[in-house]
């Protein structure tokens, strides 16, 4: 018998915003334990929760991004269950009535994926084992900071999906601003749902959940091994039990953690202490009005309109704030193929080379689109350029002043550059000698010697011309 | 007239004019402290009078010695709530409404007694003992702001904020002869406030007249940016709106409100509070308002239902009291809420948790939710035809201490006159308007549409200009 994996996904997404989503403790990364935290998100008696509005708007916006039916009115449940984590001992989320629903993801290659909802709530703290002394300690820094849920349908029939939704979600998030989507830092993480049934039946079969799936490697695979599990027993004539299973990345496998027999009962009931989300007409409008374009967008634009070849298209898209830089470079005036090579060449070199990341580099624009423009019009040759360029990049220098103070401007005086052939020629009898007996090689070299009593700096075209001339 | 016997307006007059000393006042307070605490069980904890508020507080009330619930947060003074399982809690972090009041002059003394978690209706439930009524030390106080109302009646404080989720506020009133409001749901932030039902819990004013319950909520009350469910309507002006003319106010008693089970003398009392409105310029009629039948199952459910949530984080990891002897998780979790809660708290929990269960939640929670909308549509009707409702405030008068909680069904059944105003989240106060032949006050209610507190206070406030009810201090006013 062939089976079939059928696959959903429920991925939580932290929100970039700078605050939490109920006080105003900040969500930034890390620090000391139990420093990011108020009565509120500590949950104290008589502390009462108040909604950020900016998680509200991040949610609309990934909402509107995956095609989703955005609620005019959506509401806060509790989700009631005890854990030390979770100093509520409840999880502020939407069962009822969520904020978006009924969205979909183009994943490429004519497979769309149907989201089933789209959900805020608030993240719970950590717990830190101290084997030393065998106590158990609570860090409440995480808590309160500000998710979003979103629920597939069960759509994927691969790991090789999933993994091109997970791309497809996380490029979108980064490019609305909606999250920084660090699968190391926790901002994005993902269940994995998985049931396999005989190809052609209709029916879904007993599905398990995987759980710490933190990063695309472990999702793969975490699916190919849970697959192959179930497989195994279905073909064994066993059953396949409900149940949360945990991936053990070390070992490969995954564990069962719990049955839905023990699964627990959260008695959702709509949270008292918060009012019902309206959002007017014009609010969703503003935000619609406001969407970036998103890379695919972009991918397509840069093809159509400046010819550029796909894989430059996805080089440059890969970063929002490359495909910035790349539109702004045009803007002034660029080739568009000269910005793309420069961008995916140098740029990345350079970044790389600084371990620096594209949003935080100084270089701007203008100072590139300069230098491209110094090298179209001759007046400096690339290699030398290049070398500019790398002087420049950390500190976004001046270019025509770095060019001035070293003198590398290109020599152009065509009188120069035949006084200096002259040179070489009388000083090279033997090269001139072996290229008119056929040895092009030696061309090279000449080209070389003039090249190098003039610096580099002068038009390798120019010296060609000039060389070709006097051999006659 | 001794100091203890004005009102908190009285007392705020002669702070002003210099003819008593703020150190006066407190002292005064605190020796009737020492000799009534004793007898009447009001206070949890006595504190150190507060040093003065900044230079020229603006309120009547400043200087003015009063006292919290146990239920509300204060920076620095232990906030029980009555239970074992808060042990010596102490929040960093003040209650907007003692933040207010702070500011505008009020010198804490304490904290006040009350049922374990405001859940009860007699105020015997607290891990500390129960409160003594003080026109009687062998009946209930009532509750759950049983200390609040004890307090105010034996001149220990000349003011007291409760918190009202079912009649918390004014039943104890009545059982005290003191004058207890709660105010429109939403117009006095919650922050702070220990939750026991976040839909329904409102805090108030216990005090001695409506005049000085209107005083305080001129400065309670006021949209809150930390509590969401707070209004944004305007605050303020309560005193100074009272004029106790009631000429062309219709009021209405719903007859279901009068009918079985209701005490006799009671009745009578509250139907003579009637007169005097009538006497004043209102036109008083019957009517019926069928709703009152479900009122009772309906704040059950849903106050049990939120009270399983609210206090689940009473769990023994964080703060308060934790249970010894445990071996894992779970076992800290069993034996911490096990011991830690009392019985009635347990109760409520249990039940709240049914009613929330997987398969449960519709027939249950949905269903009390939307008898909680009929409730208030029946009383948006009535306010299209009167200003104002006027109904007892409980069916009886004080219980014997020990008599109801032997029977929980019967003491729930006891808040029907009171409950509803919750669901609707309307404003309502208890006023003295009698006594009964066993010389035990009696209470009457009444009831505004929404945000119609001003039109509430300024018919007690009538009321009082023509009665001395509100004047009686138990046993002549020198005992306790």
């Amino acid at each position: 018998m062939t089976w079939e994996t059928v696959i959903g996904l429920e991925t939580h997404v932290e929100l970039a915003t700078r605050t939490k989503i109920f006080c105003s403790c900040t969500t930034e990364f890390g620090g000391a334990p139990n420093t990011h935290c108020c009565p509120v998100c500590m949950g104290m008696p008589g502390t009462l929760p108040v909604l950020n509005e900016k998680v509200v708007e991040l949610a609309v916006t990934a909402g509107l991004a995956l095609n989703c039916a955005i609620a005019p009115v959506s509401r806060f449940d509790r989700k009631n269950y005890f854990y030390p984590d979770l100093p509520k001992a409840y999880q502020i989320s939407q069962l009822y009535l969520p904020i978006a629903r009924d969205g979909a993801v183009d994943i490429g290659g004519g497979k769309t994926i149907r989201i089933h909802e789209l959900h805020m709530e608030e993240d719970a703290g950590k717990l830190v084992h101290d084997p030393w002394l065998d106590q158990t300690l609570t860090d409440y820094n995480r808590c309160g900071v500000p998710l979003i849920e979103i629920v597939t349908e069960p759509d994927f029939r691969s790991a090789e999906e999933v993994i091109a939704y997970l791309e497809k979600l996380k490029e979108t998030l980064q490019y609305l601003g909606v999250s920084d989507c660090k699968m190391q830092e926790g901002s994005l993480r993902c269940d994995v749902n998985l049931s396999v049934r005989p190809v052609g039946s209709a029916e879904l079969g007993t599905r398990t959940e995987m759980k710490n799936l933190n990063s695309f490697k472990a999702i793969s695979r975490a699916i190919a091994y849970e697959a192959r599990r179930q497989i195994e027993l279905l073909e064994e004539g066993k059953r396949v039990v409900q149940e949360t299973r945990r991936w053990d990345e070390n070992k490969d496998a995954t564990y069962a953690m719990r049955s839905k027999e023990n699964a627990q009962d959260y008695r959702y009931f709509p949270d008292p202490d918060l009012p019902g989300v309206e959002l007017s007409g014009a609010y969703l409008e503003h935000l619609k009005a406001s969407l970036p374009e998103l890379a695919e967008h972009k991918r397509a634009r840069y093809q159509a309109d400046w010819g550029l070849p796909a894989y430059d298209t996805e080089m440059i898209t890969s970063q929002k704030t490359l495909a910035e830089f790349f539109e702004a470079l045009v803007a002034l005036g660029t080739d568009p193929k000269q910005g793309a090579n420069w961008i995916m060449g140098q740029v990345l070199g350079q970044l790389s080379a600084h371990g620096l990341e594209a949003k935080d580099m100084k270089l701007t624009p203008a100072t590139l689109a300069r230098l491209i423009a110094l090298v179209k019009e001759g007046r400096l040759n690339r290699n030398t350029a290049v070398k500019v360029f790398e002087a420049v990049f950390v500190t976004d220098g001046d270019v025509d002043a770095y060019v001035k103070e070293h003198g590398l401007e290109q020599v152009s005086d065509a009188g120069l550059v035949e006084t200096v052939v002259e040179q070489v020629l009388a000083a090279n009898e033997k090269s001139v000698a072996d290229l008119k007996a056929g040895k092009e090689k030696a061309f090279g070299f000449l080209v070389g010697q003039v090249m190098r009593q003039l610096k580099g700096q002068a038009s390798p075209a120019v010296v060609n011309q000039v060389l070709r001339d006097k051999l006659g | 007239m001794e100091l203890f016997e004005l009102t908190a307006l009285e007392l705020g007059e002669k702070l002003r004019s210099g003819e008593v000393t703020r150190e006066e006042a407190v002292e005064a307070a605190r020796a009737r402290i020492r000799a009534a605490q004793p007898a009447n069980n009001a206070f949890v904890t006595v504190t150190e009078a507060p040093a003065p508020a900044a230079e020229g507080a603006a309120s009547p009330l400043a200087g003015v010695p009063m006292a919290y619930k146990d239920n509300i947060c204060t920076r620095g003074v232990r906030t029980t709530c009555a239970s074992k399982i808060l042990g010596d809690f102490t929040p960093c972090y003040d209650a907007t409404v003692v933040e207010r009041l702070a500011a505008a002059g009020a010198v804490s003394l304490g904290k006040l007694n009350m049922d374990e978690f405001a859940m009860g209706s007699t105020s015997e439930t607290s891990c500390f003992g129960a409160v003594k009524n003080p026109w009687d030390l062998t009946r209930a106080a009532g509750g759950s702001s049983g200390g609040a109302a004890a307090a105010v009646a034996a001149g220990e404080v000349w003011y007291a904020i409760g918190s009202d989720t079912g009649g918390s506020i004014r039943q104890p009133a009545a059982y005290c002869s003191v004058t207890g409001m709660k105010p429109t749901y939403g117009t006095v932030s919650r922050y702070g406030l220990i939750a026991y039902a976040s839909s329904l819990d409102q805090m108030g004013p216990i005090a001695r007249s409506a005049a000085d319950c209107a005083a305080v909520l001129d400065v309670m009350m006021g949209k809150d940016a930390r509590d969401s469910t707070s209004l944004d309507v305007p605050a303020g002006g309560l005193l100074a709106s009272l004029t106790g003319d009631l000429r062309g106010k219709k009021i209405g008693l719903p007859a279901d409100c009068f009918g079985d089970g209701l005490d006799g003398e009671v009745r009578s009392a509250v139907l003579a509070a009637a007169e005097v409105l009538k006497a004043r310029g209102a036109t008083v009629e019957e009517f019926a308002l069928p709703v009152m039948e479900y009122v009772v199952p309906a704040y059950y459910i849903i106050a049990c239902a939120e009270a399983s949530s609210n206090l689940s984080r009473f769990d023994g990891v964080k703060y308060g009291w934790r249970a010894e002897g445990y071996e894992d998780l779970g076992e800290l979790y069993t034996r911490t809420r096990t011991q830690g809660f009392g019985t009635e708290v347990k109760r409520r929990i249990l039940l709240g948790t049914f009613v929330l269960s997987s398969g449960y939640y519709d027939a249950y929670y949905k269903k009390a939710l939307q008898t909680k909308a009929v409730i208030k549509a029946a009383f948006d009707r009535a306010f299209e035809q009167y200003d104002l409702l006027l109904t007892p405030v409980a069916p009886t008068t004080a219980p014997k201490l020990g008599e109801s909680l032997t029977d929980p069904l019967k003491m729930y059944l006891s808040d029907i006159y009171t409950v509803s105003v919750n669901l609707a989240g309307l404003p309502a106060l208890s006023m003295p308007c009698g006594f009964d032949s066993k010389g035990l006050p009696i209470g009457a209610q009444l009831i505004g549409p929404a945000l119609g507190d001003a039109a509430v206070l300024n018919a007690a406030y009538g009321f009082q200009l023509d009665t001395d009810y509100h004047r009686q201090s138990p046993k002549g006013g020198d005992e306790v």
